[in-house]
């Protein structure tokens, strides 16, 4: 292993990602709740502040409405503010600036000015957390036209994005799966290279069915693929990780080739990304399909408290058992 | 340009527990035995409490868990001065009121432990604990607003740290109880620290009890950790606002003694040296020095309320342990008025994942967080 490999967690990932980003970019600063002297209640921020000073890596006031209304003005007057929300459940007192502002800055200028910031949110259930502290809404943020919505699924991938992020000249919501902050280590290089957004990640390759997640259920959905193949059912396993805009060609491309399709997430049932993907699917390929189009998912119900979290959460076994029906339809 | 505000600044007892006003009606609570005494029954029955509360969380018990450390005090005050009929709008670590209020030693545990159940109690008109931080503050000028529409003479207190002053919401909220007159007392647990943000880069201003004079809205700092000084700026603030005269901000200023949370470690931005000196004010001992000094607390009775408090926790700890948890379909219940027949799908669904899940043994790794 040379200097720049680094055997590291995804939230470790996240964290070394921003430090190459602010030392090659001097516009790039970070803000938000615990950020700084406490490097971020999930040390994602670690270090950053000893390494890059005060004006670069601000603790804010507690004020979500604040972080996001001056990540636009920071980022319509040059910098790159990467902002931190602390948890997803907080970040709805910023959707005016994202809705109104971020996401058409560009659009409404026509072009005189633009909203190049990131968000981050560590967000999503299964570590027994307090009440708000476990959902999953991307959903909300994906029906926002001008936004981007990334989530990453690995190590590797949170590096890769989250540069891809900070790069790019428009807003980004990046969402990070907070299950799998710490679960897998991971070979990172640490060489600034980007991976692209717009494009799905297929993660295994098989013939027989299609399966599409992202975040933390990619685990699950990995884990899943794992034992339908001892049954002799090949999954493809695609990790979607531009959530928007998404790249329909990948996922359409192999459920031409597999005939069947389910999709894997943690968020509530109705109206969410896996209803878009279906629609898409049913628009494009309803022709090549073998049996229909399946949805693992949260429930249509307030994220149970923690207690009974994992009467919520989409399971290996759930994704197993619609994958059977499905290659029995 | 006028100068900055002159803000007063309310104590009774110092932190050697030596009376520091001659005050009329400071003189009142201070000789009010009962009341005293009752307060510190209160205070010594939380301490216990949140020490085991944390301690349950370090034993895999229980879940994330903000211990109200050295804040017992304001928490007491407020549950004291407060009548049945107001109502409590609170945050998260007025753990005492909730108490005072009539909440069950159980419930608080099965909130903590993630169980929607845990917000079940106390009295009626009261809300609930409330994580997102100064959403509370708006809840409460709605409150107070429609007590002032029904004619009702009650009054509403809503409760805050030092960080959530910083958020609009609380701003709006004083500024609409300054502009309708509205029946509501906002109480902010100054404890210094919002996690690692320290008050002074919370906020550019002296004091946080000032911002109620944007709002064209009485204010005052109180010693936190005293009491009876806080007792009676709260019976002030009260009478006032049933009397409609309108709102009062009081900032009660103490130090959070823990750690933020369970999941938090404060070692890592404060200093030891900072928490000891905090420890030489804290609220406990100065209102049992003060009663002691005047045999109105004996040593007997000291050892016979630490047993009952050991007996009413320990009771409360184990209803909390021998509760069963909800079954599975318990999430749907209380959703919409009544369940909407078009989503029984969903329930077909979640039968079948249960059903899948009973044929297995449940696998579950608790990650501390905040
Ligand atoms: C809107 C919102 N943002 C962030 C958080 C996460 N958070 C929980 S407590 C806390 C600090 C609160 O500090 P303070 O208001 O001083 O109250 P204290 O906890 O010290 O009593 C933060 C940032 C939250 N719960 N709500
Ligand atoms: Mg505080």
């Amino acid at each position: 292993m040379d200097d720049l490999s680094h055997e590291i967690t995804l939230v470790e990932a996240v964290n070394l990602a921003l430090s190459h980003e602010m030392s090659s970019n001097e516009s790039v600063v970070v803000l938000g709740e615990d950020v700084g002297t406490n490097g971020g209640v999930f040390r994602a921020t670690v270090d950053l502040r000893e390494r890059f000073g005060f004006k670069r890596v601000m603790d804010t006031p507690l004020a979500e409405t604040l972080i996001a209304g001056m990540a636009v003005g920071m980022a319509g007057h040059g910098l790159k503010p990467v902002a931190e929300i602390q948890f997803m459940g907080f970040i709805y007192a910023a959707m005016e600036h994202l809705v109104s502002h971020a996401s058409r800055m560009r659009n409404r200028t026509r072009g005189r000015l633009s909203c190049p910031l990131v968000i981050r949110a560590p967000f999503g259930g299964g570590i027994h957390a307090p009440e708000h502290h476990s959902e999953s809404t991307e959903a909300l943020f994906a029906h926002i036209p001008g936004l981007r919505v990334v989530i990453p699924s690995s190590p590797a991938r949170a590096y890769g994005l989250l540069l891809a992020s900070i790069r790019s000249p428009d807003p980004v919501l990046f969402l990070e799966p907070k299950r799998i902050y710490r679960i897998d280590r991971q070979t990172v290089v640490d060489n600034g290279q980007a991976l692209p957004l717009d494009t799905c990640f297929t993660l295994r390759q098989g013939e027989d069915i299609t399966l599409v997640s992202w975040g933390a259920s990619i685990r699950e959905s990995l884990l899943a693929a794992e034992s339908l193949a001892k049954e002799g059912v090949e999954a493809e396993v695609i990790d979607l990780a531009s959530i928007k805009p998404f790249d329909l060609s990948t996922i359409l491309n192999s459920v031409r080739k597999t005939g069947r399709c389910c999709i894997v997430h943690e968020a509530c049932r109705s109206f969410g990304v896996g209803a878009e993907i279906s629609a898409s699917l049913a628009e494009h390929a309803l022709l090549d399909l073998k049996a229909p189009i399946r949805r693992v998912t949260g429930f249509d119900t307030v994220m149970p408290y923690f207690k009974n979290e994992h009467y919520y959460l989409p399971s290996e076994e759930d994704i197993v058992a619609t994958c059977q029906a499905l290659m029995k339809f | 340009m006028t100068e900055l505000l002159k803000v007063e600044y309310r104590q009774y007892l110092d932190a050697g527990s030596e009376v520091v006003t001659t005050n009329k009606s400071a003189l009142v609570v201070l000789e009010n035995t009962d009341l005293l005494l009752s307060a510190y029954r209160w205070m010594a029955l939380t301490r216990l409490y949140d020490q085991k509360a944390v301690a349950l969380q370090r034993t895999g018990q229980m879940g994330t868990y903000p211990s109200s450390l050295g804040q017992e005090a304001v928490g007491v005050a407020v549950g004291l001065a407060m009548s049945q009929e107001d109502t409590l709008v609170p945050y998260y670590r007025d753990h005492a009121t909730l108490l005072i209020r009539g909440g069950r030693i159980r419930d608080l545990l099965l909130y903590w432990g993630g169980d929607e159940r845990g917000c079940a109690g106390g009295p009626k008109q009261d809300f609930p604990i409330c994580v997102p931080i100064a959403t509370q503050s708006s809840h409460a000028v709605g409150v107070a607003s429609a007590m002032k529409i029904q004619g009702e003479a009650n009054a509403v207190v809503t409760t805050i740290g030092d960080g959530g002053t910083s958020k609009g919401d609380f701003l709006e909220a004083l500024n609409v109880a300054g502009a309708w007159q509205l029946p509501v007392v906002f109480v902010i647990n100054n404890n210094q620290w919002a996690i690692s943000v320290p008050r002074g880069i919370q906020c550019g201003a002296d004091t946080l009890a000032q911002k109620g004079a944007g709002a064209g809205i009485p204010f005052v700092q109180v010693d936190g950790n005293d009491f009876c000084a806080v007792f009676q700026v709260l019976q002030e603030a009260l009478k006032r606002a049933r009397s409609g005269k309108g709102a009062t901000l009081i900032e009660a200023v103490t130090y959070r003694l823990g750690d933020h949370t369970t999941a938090d470690d404060a070692t890592r931005y404060r200093s030891p040296e900072e928490v000891k000196v905090a420890w030489s004010n804290e609220p406990i001992k100065r209102l049992q020095t003060y009663l002691a000094d005047r045999g109105w607390w004996t040593e007997d009775q000291e050892k016979a309320w630490q047993a009952e408090c050991e007996r009413q926790v320990e009771e409360g700890i184990d209803a909390y342990k021998s509760i069963q948890p909800e079954p599975a379909e318990a999430m749907f219940d209380y959703l919409y008025d009544e369940f909407p027949d078009v989503m029984s799908n969903q329930l077909d669904l979640l039968y079948q994942k249960v059903e899948r899940m009973e044929s297995l043994a449940p696998v579950s790794d608790p990650e501390d967080t905040h």
